[in-house]
């Protein structure tokens, strides 16, 4: 088998015989559906659910993106701020910090109340928590210039702006990627969080808002069922992340090159 | 205008702001289309001297002019100098092609006239095949020829080249050394080449200016007065063992100077 076939083949093993040894322990042990469903059970309700969990997952989907957007579009704002002075980044790197170490669950009911705007209360919420990994990484991507470089770009009289678009953008790139492969999850996360938070107040139809009903209906397979929804979901968003490095740095930078 | 000083260096010194003695005052004459290496152990201030010359580090005191004018303003003068540093220092994202013409590119050279010259240049370096190659697929040798190609497409008349070797083995150094004495003649550049390694210095240079560390200092100064092209056969023969062995011994005095300063083995 290629390294490459491995890399799929053994995780799936993996997944098959522990979903088998569930399906098996909940059938042999005779444990009824609201205490614990079995992978079957579960299956068979993403499905009769299909319509309901979907949209939820859509509702949620659409959160994660628009906060991912944001935290992109802000993150590497605050990067490029930081870099242009030391002593920006000096004033305003513990308040990126405060804001990464600041329970999300903690200050989203503030937000929720604050912000009129379900959707923007939410989309708040999830780019606080999906922000500072893309801050953190685009600014020492920004600084991680080869010297030897900079030292030539110098000798050629190159302007700030060619120094950027041509030298620190492109070294900042395989850094940028690893921001964006840690907040797509965070995005998520986030979104969920802040779902939870906002709860049955109105707001929410996306998925943590039909876990959280199914909770107080004991319908526990439907719970399974968007909880897989929201795994499957953040798994594909890390792998899309990971594709569009690979895609972006293949070739030439040592993370996404492949050594024989 | 052959003896015109491509560069002067008028008691130009270095000292750090902590009081570390980089560079003691040094007073130097480069001719134009000379070869001159600067020779010496770590620490003696031959790649601070170079950086001097290239404008990449300010002198304490003291002045370096390139073509009679301070460093700086060289420009004016319509001449250009290159610098070729220790490692590659490629882009590797860029393709081959891409690095060669990047002072091109930041200078607003237009385009079509900008390849033309990249291909010139990797043609003098015998890359011309490996334009669309990225860097990270080509060896140490290729990745510096494809640096000096860099530093020759600006068309320089000053060159200045920091340990541009020093990383190779040494089949590769030498042919590469080779190559280097081939450009300097056919494009009849001023070259001003730093190295730790007395062969390299005895086989390329016209002239080569010893240096010493603790503080910086140059203290001697050996002309090499063998003729043009140099071959293979020059590595074996009398002449370069001679002028090896007084390279030799003219470091050694220098570091005798200040054996009292090292720490006994």
């Amino acid at each position: 088998m290629t390294p490459q076939a491995q890399r799929f083949a053994y995780p799936l093993l993996v997944a098959v015989v522990l979903l088998a040894l569930w399906q098996g322990l909940v059938t042999g042990l005779d444990i009824p559906p609201f205490l614990v469903p079995s992978p079957l059970k579960v299956a068979q309700t993403l499905v009769l659910d299909a319509g309901l969990l979907f949209a939820a997952l859509a509702n949620t989907l659409w959160i994660t993106l628009l906060s991912f957007a944001a935290a992109i579009v802000v993150g590497v704002g605050i990067a490029f701020l930081f870099v242009q002075n030391r002593l920006i980044e000096t004033a305003l790197f513990p308040y990126a910090v405060l804001l990464q170490v600041t329970p999300i669950v903690a200050i989203a009911p503030l937000i929720i109340i604050w912000v009129k705007d379900p959707t923007a209360s939410l989309v708040i919420c999830a780019t606080l928590v999906a922000l500072f990994p893309i801050i953190a990484n685009t600014t020492l991507g920004l600084r991680s210039v080869n010297p030897g470089l900079l030292s030539y770009f110098r000798l050629n009289h190159a302007t700030r702006w060619q120094t950027l678009v041509r030298l620190r953008i492109p070294s900042a790139l395989p850094y940028f990627f690893v921001g964006l492969r840690i907040s797509s999850g965070l995005a998520l996360i986030g979104a969920v969080v802040a779902e939870f938070v906002a709860g049955t107040g109105g707001t929410g139809t996306g998925l943590a808002y039909q876990i959280l009903q199914a909770g107080y209906q004991l319908n526990i397979p439907r719970m399974f069922a968007a909880l897989l929804l929201i795994t499957v979901t953040g798994v594909a968003l890390f792998g899309l992340m990971s594709w569009l490095s690979a895609w972006a740095l293949g070739g030439w930078h040592e993370s996404e090159v492949h050594h024989d | 205008m052959t003896d015109a000083p491509a560069v002067e260096i008028l008691s130009a010194e270095k000292t750090y702001p902590n009081g570390t003695q980089a560079l003691l005052p040094v007073n130097l004459q480069v001719r134009e289309g000379e070869l001159l290496t600067l020779l010496g152990p770590s620490g003696c201030g031959k790649s601070t001297l170079l950086k001097m010359i290239a404008g990449l580090l300010p002198a304490s005191d003291g002045r370096v002019l390139l073509w009679r004018k301070p460093v700086g303003q060289a420009e004016g003068s319509g001449k250009r100098l290159s610098f070729v540093f220790q490692e590659a220092t490629l882009m590797p994202w860029a393709r081959v092609g891409a690095n060669v013409r990047l002072p091109l590119d930041l200078a607003g050279v237009p385009r079509a006239e900008a390849d033309a010259r990249v291909h010139e240049a990797l043609q003098l370096v015998g890359l011309d095949k490996f334009t669309h190659h990225l860097p990270r697929e080509l060896s140490g040798g290729m990745q510096m020829r494809v640096s000096i190609a860099r530093g020759l497409v600006t068309r320089p008349q000053l060159l200045l080249m920091d340990e541009p070797f020093g990383a190779l083995d040494e089949i590769t150094r030498n042919r590469l050394d080779g190559e280097l004495l081939e450009l300097w003649q056919q494009q009849k550049l001023t070259v001003i080449f730093v190295t730790h390694s007395i062969h390299e210095a005895v086989f390329l240079s016209q002239r080569v200016v010893v240096m010493a560390a603790r503080p910086g200092r140059v203290v001697d100064e050996l002309l090499i007065d063998e003729p043009y092209p140099r071959s293979a056969e020059f590595r074996v023969s009398t002449a370069f063992s001679q002028h090896a062995r007084r390279l030799q011994d003219s470091l050694q005095r220098a570091s005798g100077s200040d054996a009292d300063l090292l720490p006994a083995r």
